[in-house]
């Protein structure tokens, strides 16, 4: 880990560099920035469904109804974003350029874990600073399909379920009750699909479109659910 | 570490240098206290669409100092590159160096590579920048162009966020400007279609925003080459001045005049070194 530790400190001076002296005091207000909504990610046999929705907020104003909170970080391992969408983006461009030095040295596929302690260093590191609530999941060789979350503050640990965002509070007990292990990939999804279309449901910060995608030994595959073809629930 | 756009690699952090020298103007004399000018912002109306041959970019022309108009014909599509233009909305300088900057590095970039930069490496650039300064830069931009992978557009915000989509609009009448392009935006429309939706969203920003307003210009970027229309569709309200407001020679009365000729007291000539002389 020492390599990644050296690279993390110049690629935070060169690329993205926290100013980390003078506005540690200040935490900036939800009205500044892209604030968003709801991710989840859920481990099946061979590998992990993630999903979330498409919201972006400034305030009241949606700024993006259609945004991509799944973002890739390597070939079969994604983040699922939440919290301030410019110190998600930056967070994620570092750790890419980080794994994928790290892959080329290695000559081999990275490992989840190596992904998700690489988040975890920059979010603990600069946890004053910046407000990030992230979701590493994806498919290595050693250990198949995994799901780790990093939320604010910059712990890690990992989970067979987790779910993250504004609109997570409202959805942890339909997870706990509906979640069971070994799930089929079908099963996955449709549990994922239910899941935050309950959260858009409630949350105002949460809405759009449900983005999925299947990541396991094949590849990825991703889906978009639109609004009108969302599963329906009672309306009252 | 060596990158390919910058001469010289920011260092990290904040550089106060100025503070201590504002805060002794601020403080100064007893008689003599300076205000610290208060940044003009543009309150804005800037729209961009993708169609099917290029992006067209739209902007109003008025810049505002709080309640007074400072401009008229403000230019708010800047230059980045041959292919690539920038609208900025927020606080004037802001956009003005942000964008001026960001063309420096591209043409660097150009010339140590050889290569047409792409819009996604402004893109880049630009967040860089502005995730560096937390926000401090007050600058709200759109960027649209057409390079060897297709033609784009792309929004970022002052902390360094980054949004792609194939419609936009930014700036304090956006709303309005919004409303028009989510009822009729279309995949793959012409140029006459884009170029209307454009002006008459940034049309009804105009209407409806009391920072934006006078004419609007529009920029449409293809594979072949860039047309800016400055303007595209002028004010109706175009007032022409009444008369001609400067003195005749004559107007003040002159009552002495003296000549005073410099002589030239003493010339040298110095000798410089200079390389590959020989």
């Amino acid at each position: 880990m020492c390599v990644c530790v050296c690279v993390c400190v110049c690629v935070l001076q060169c690329c993205r560099s926290a100013a980390v002296c003078l506005c540690s005091s200040a935490r900036r207000g939800l009205s500044c920035n892209g604030w968003s909504g709801t991710i989840m990610a859920v481990e099946f046999e061979g590998g992990v469904v993630i999903g979330a929705d498409s919201r972006t907020t400034t305030g009241a104003y949606i700024a993006n109804r259609v945004t991509d909170k799944l973002t890739p970080i390597h070939e079969r391992i994604f983040c699922c974003r939440s919290g301030s969408a410019a110190d998600t983006q930056a967070i994620a461009d570092a750790v890419t350029y980080q794994l994928g030095f790290h892959s080329i040295e290695l000559d081999e596929a990275p490992l989840v874990q190596t992904a998700a302690s690489l988040f975890r260093e920059m979010c603990y590191r600069y946890r004053e600073e910046l407000m990030a609530g992230i979701i590493v999941a994806g498919w290595d060789p050693r250990r198949g399909g995994q799901v780790y979350t990093v939320p604010v503050g910059g712990m890690m640990t990992r989970q067979p379920v987790s779910v993250g965002g504004s609109g997570s509070s409202y959805i942890y007990g339909y997870v706990d009750s509906n979640y069971r292990a070994g799930m089929s990939k079908e099963e996955c999804l449709k549990f994922t699909a239910e899941a935050l279309t309950l959260a858009m449901e409630r949350d105002g910060s949460s809405g759009g479109v449900v983005r999925l995608a299947v990541v396991s030994e094949q590849g990825v595959e991703r889906q978009v659910i639109l609004g009108n073809q969302l599963p329906k629930f009672s309306t009252v | 570490m060596a990158l390919s756009n910058v001469l010289e690699p920011a260092g990290s952090g904040f550089n106060f240098e100025n503070s201590t020298r504002n805060i002794v103007l601020e403080n100064g004399s007893e008689e003599g206290k300076i205000k610290a000018p208060k940044p003009m912002k543009t309150g804005t109306t800037i729209a961009g669409v993708v169609y099917k041959d290029g992006v067209v970019l739209g902007a109003d022309t008025r810049a505002t100092s709080e309640e007074v108009v400072a401009d008229k014909m403000c230019a708010k599509i800047h230059y980045i590159a041959p292919n690539i233009y920038c609208c900025g909305a927020g606080t004037a300088a802001d956009t003005e160096k942000t964008t001026d900057m960001l063309s420096s590095n591209l043409t660097i970039f150009s010339m140590n590579s050889g290569r047409n930069p792409r819009v996604v490496m402004a893109v880049n650039i630009l967040q860089d920048m502005l995730f560096r300064y937390r926000g401090m830069i007050g600058a709200h931009l759109i960027l649209g162009g057409v390079d060897c992978t297709g033609s784009h557009l792309y929004t970022v915000g002052p902390y360094g966020s980054m949004d792609k989509v194939p419609y936009l609009a930014m700036g304090s009448g956006k709303l309005p400007a919004m409303g028009i392009l989510e009822d009729r935006f279309k995949g793959n429309m012409d140029l006459e279609e884009a170029k209307a939706l454009v002006s008459d969203a940034i049309h009804a920003g105009i209407m409806s925003d009391l920072g934006s307003g006078n004419n609007i210009d529009l920029c449409v970027i293809t594979k072949e080459g860039v047309d800016y229309i400055r303007p595209h569709r002028e004010s109706i309200y175009n007032y022409k001045r009444q008369a001609k407001y400067k003195y005749k020679p004559g107007t003040t009365p002159v009552l002495n005049k003296t000549v005073n000729q410099l002589e030239l007291v003493h010339e040298t000539v110095q000798m410089m070194e200079t390389a590959g002389s020989s």
